[in-house]
Order: C-alpha cells, then structure tokens, then sequence
C-alpha cells in the first residue's frame, strides 16, 4: 500500500511531458504562421493536429511508465 | 424549404429504429439490479477500457459539437480551432485527477461530485451548491442536443407548421426518455458503440472525399478569407487574440470534466486503469473534432452559403446548417442518410447521459438530503428514474417554445458556473485543506462575477478585463475561477481562526484515493 500511494501520490518526473504539451499549445504565437504548408494545410492547422497525436504518445508513455 | 429526400430519411428512421431497440434491450447488458441507483446510473462501475472510450466519446464529443464547431470555422475562421488545444489540454487532467476521483466515489459510493463534496467537507450546504450548478448548468446543455437534432431533420426536408413541425422532434424525445427511464446508463453506453462509428465513418469519408472534389487542401485554404485563416496578430498593451484562444482553450478544458455527464461517464468504468487508458485512447476524437472543423472551411470552399437550395436552411438555422447544406451537396443520399443519423444518434447519447446526471445529482444531494433522508434503494432509484424524465421534459419545452439563441447563451453561463466547483472538486481530491465556508463563499463570488461579466459582455464568452492599462481579453469562466480560488484561499485561514475548536470533517482517509 505504501509503495502505490508513494506512486501515484507523489510527483513523477515523467508528468513534464504533460506540461510541456501544455505550455506549447497554450502558447499561440508559437504557431499562428500559414507556412510552411503541409499538403496544402497551412501550418496552424496541421502543426496543432499534430499536437493531438503527440499528447496521445506522450500520455501512453506516461502511463506505461507509471502504472505498474 | 426544400422537398423530402426520401432516400435519406429512410436510411435515418431505420437506423433510429435500430438504436431504439438496442436501448431497451440495452436494459439485460451486464444485467444488474436496476432498482439500485448505481446500477442505474452509474451502469454498475462496470465498464471495460473499451466501452468507456465510446461511453465517454460519445458523452463529451456530442453532436451539438459536431455542427457548432465547424459552424464557427465557417463563421469566424481560425479561433474555432481553439477546440484543439482545448482537447489537448484536457487528458492530463482526465489521467492525473479522476482516477483519484474514482477511486474515492468507488469506495464510499459516491455517485454525484456533490456526494463526494458532502463527504469530504461535511457540508451540506457546500454539496447543494455544487448539485444545484449541475443541474442548471447541464439543462441547457441537453436542450442544445435537440437543437443538434432540429438541424438535421430541417436539412432531410421536414417541415410543417405548428404542432406537425414540432412532431419528428418530439417522437425522438419519447423514444430518448423511454429506453433512458428503464435502461439507465446502460442505453446510451451500448448506442455511444453505434453512434461513434458512424461518427468515425462520416468525419473520415467527409475529410477525404469533400478535400478531392474541391480539387485539394491548398484550393480549400486558397478560399478562406486572409482574417479567417489565422489569428489576428495582438496590437501594442493587449493580448489580443492570442490570450483569448488561450483561455478559451484552458478554461474550457478545466471546465468539461466537472459537468456532471463528464463525471457519470467517468465514474462508471470499472477501474482507475481504464480511466488512465483512456487519456491516452481519447484523443482519436480529438482528432476527429480537429479534422471536421477544418469542414467548416470546406463549406466555405464548397460555397454553400451562396447556393440557393440552401438559402432557407442557412435562414432558419445560421451558421449550424453549414455542414448539413455541405454534406447535402457533396455526397449520394444513401450516405446523406448515414451522417444525418450519426448526428441524431450523436444527441441522443449525451441528451440522455445528461438528464441521468442531472437526476442522480437531484436524488442524492438535493432529495435525499433535504426532503427524505431514509429512502430505501428502490426508492432512491426511482426518484431518479422519474426526475431524468422531467429534466428531459423541461429541455423539450425549453427549445420548442424559446428561442435556439437562449439555449446557446444559457449553455455558455452554465460554463461560467460550473467552472466554479473546480476547487471543492478537483483540488477537494487532493486536499482537504480549504475551509469548508471559505469554499462556498469562493463559489458565491466567481459564480455572480461570472455571471455579471458574461452579462457586460452582452452574453459573449470572452470578457475585455484590462489591467493597469494594459488589456486582457480572454474567457470569463477562466478569469472568475481565480477570483474563487483567490477568496477561498484568502478566507480558509480567516475562518478557520473564527471556529478554531471545531474539528474539519472528512469521512475519506488518504487511502481511500488510490488503488
């Protein structure tokens, strides 16, 4: 019981991905450009689908190494 | 408006016959005891990592979202896109607080935040105020569902006038409240399977066909206008429109999972792993979402604002008819009638998670701990079986007799409001260290400074606070949330002195918020 609550109570450094996805998609100036295009898609559009993709990746990794 | 397409309404009632008897029949999944109030409003804790994602899927991606969205990229450009960050930022939260959340309702029973809140607080009072955000914060939201349905049944040609136009909508209603009233959550979990799919099917044959016959992206982007593709860039002393994308992204996120049809969703999985698995599972819809507000500028593209056989439909409905008149002008009927009852379906399943919510929030924190302090389960479970009814009744009348515009307005305070639980709920599953009183009266001050600046605004979400001169546009529900942290932070210590002998109450150990 210990070990888990030692687990999932405490900070684990693995919790920076999450805030790295968070500060950059909060940070629009990052990313309100039209090039470089992607397909046709300028990259406001594509760069902030990309995101959602990367947070997913992040998040499973997160989960994999913090869940026993 | 135009005639009846009659190949696309066929596809449409067939489908809805078929969701209609998979909710009844919705009632011996996973059988359990239906006179119990978990197991009809919580489906038992049962659910699996898979049913969850369309559960909750379903629940938090509804198909008012699916025609809004995209409607504000038709209209306003790229700030719909905010509606990406915004799903973004919510899967930390999902995986970091509510498997905490999970496992602390699990243990004691909890079925409503307001049952965790009067648990963990001691205070009654503090519980209401939470139960009663809820619901009045949850009710617009159901009838802006139907509005979701209105939509596309206009767009399949039915009209009429008086009772006979109201008549399709109301025939749906029957058909939600019914199968929610004797299957409980279980019925909107088994639809959400349905629904999704054909969710999935439409937003990808629409992101992949539409862009080909409009000869590619770089021609769709070549039509937006120069102000709609990007944000505008902020003059000097403002953060422009870069702060109000921002906030509009944060708040809304910090917001969804305290509406309680979030909670339900979340508290019916069976484990805090399914719930972390799901953070990571979830964004799929996130994609999806992202791809089909780029629909809004296929509409655009497309030009279905300027075609004439869509003229009535965009003068009925606004901007919300832009991806119904595109999806009728890109595609057979067959496949017309498939994305239609994918949006319908889409409404009945966050309608009727909705109005189970509301209703455990009603029995639990309001009924049970106001009017009949004793009921017996059976009691307790139908208390709550008829109480989804009358909510759902109450939407009905709401959006048949007042205007869509007031719908749209409510919902946007009821983000206001319900924002305001954050800290009972969300810091309340780390800490119990806030004064009870101090909560309340923290939730009292953002609550009627919310309101007072969404009204200044002329009911518009973002508020123009300005600071030592220098302005700050941004969402309201973000900035009046910090105001109730600031006065629950400043009050806790305050009061604590005022009623230093009496002892904080908390029936939760620590233990309790881990497997």
């Amino acid at each position: 019981m210990n070990d888990t609550q030692r687990k999932r109570g405490a900070w684990s450094w693995w919790y920076l991905l999450f805030v790295i996805q968070i500060v950059i998609v909060l940070c629009p100036p990052l990313y309100n450009k039209a090039e470089p295009h992607w397909m046709g898609i300028p990259f406001f559009y594509w760069f902030q689908l990309l995101c959602v993709i990367i947070g997913a990746v992040f998040t499973a990794i997160v989960y994999f190494a913090t869940d026993d | 408006m135009q005639n009846i397409n009659w190949v696309a309404l066929t596809i449409f009632v067939l489908l809805f016959g078929f969701i209609t008897w998979l909710g009844f029949a919705a009632a011996n999944w996973r059988k359990g005891d239906l006179d119990q109030l978990h197991e009809w409003g919580l489906g038992g804790r049962r659910f699996g990592t898979i049913v969850t994602w369309f559960l909750v899927g379903g629940d938090l991606y509804t198909a008012y979202t699916f025609i809004a969205v995209p409607a504000l990229a038709f209209g306003a450009g790229a700030v719909a896109f905010f509606a990406v960050p915004y799903t973004i930022v919510i899967y930390p939260i999902l995986f970091l607080v509510f498997p905490r959340l999970w496992h602390v309702c699990h243990k004691h029973n909890y079925i409503t935040a307001g049952d965790f809140v009067r648990g963990r607080f001691g205070n009654r009072w503090l519980a209401l105020a939470v139960a009663i955000t809820g619901i009045v914060a949850t009710m617009p939201y159901i009838a802006l569902q139907l509005v979701g349905i209105q939509v596309v049944l206009g767009a399949l040609g039915i009209s009429g006038t008086g009772f006979a136009a109201d008549l399709p909508l109301i025939i749906a209603f029957v058909i939600l409240a019914a199968f929610t009233y004797s299957s409980g959550l279980r019925a909107p979990a088994s639809i959400a399977i349905v629904k999704d799919i054909l969710i999935y099917i439409t937003a990808f044959a629409a992101v992949i066909v539409i862009p080909i016959q409009l000869g590619g992206f770089g021609k769709i982007f070549a039509a937006v206008p120069a102000q709609k593709l990007l944000l505008a860039v902020p003059g000097p002393n403002t953060t422009g429109a870069y702060g109000v994308y921002a906030t509009l992204a944060l708040g809304s996120a910090l917001a969804l999972f305290l509406y309680p049809h979030s909670l339900t969703g979340i508290l019916s999985a069976s484990s805090g792993h399914a719930i972390r698995r799901n953070a990571a599972m979830l964004p799929g819809y996130s994609l999806m979402l992202g791809l089909l507000a780029l629909v809004g500028f296929f509409a655009l593209a497309a030009g279905v604002g300027n075609l004439p056989e869509y003229a009535a439909g965009f003068k009925q409905f606004g901007n919300n008819f832009a991806v119904p008149a595109l999806l009728l002008h890109s595609f057979p009927s067959w496949f017309v009638g498939i994305a239609f009852a994918a949006i319908g379906i889409g409404a009945l399943v966050p309608a009727a998670i909705m109005s189970i919510a509301a209703a455990n929030l009603y029995t639990r924190n309001i009924h049970r701990e106001f009017i009949n302090k004793n009921p017996t389960d059976k009691q307790e479970a139908q208390m709550a079986k008829w109480v989804s009814l009358v909510v759902k009744l109450g939407a009905l009348v709401f959006i048949l007799f007042v205007p869509t515009q007031y719908a749209i307005q409510l919902q946007l305070l009821g983000g206001i409001w319900i924002i305001q639980t954050l800290p009972s709920v969300m810091l309340g599953a780390y800490t119990r260290w806030f004064n009870d009183w101090a909560l309340l009266l923290g939730w009292a001050a953002g609550t009627s400074a919310g309101t007072a600046m969404a009204v200044a605004a002329h009911l518009t979400p973002t508020y123009p606070l300005v600071l030592g001169g220098y302005a700050f546009p941004g969402y309201t529900a973000f900035y009046t949330v910090i105001l109730n942290l600031v006065v629950a932070i400043v009050l806790t210590p305050v009061l604590n002195a005022m009623n230093a002998r009496r002892a904080p109450i908390d029936e939760t150990v620590a233990a309790d918020y881990h497997a």
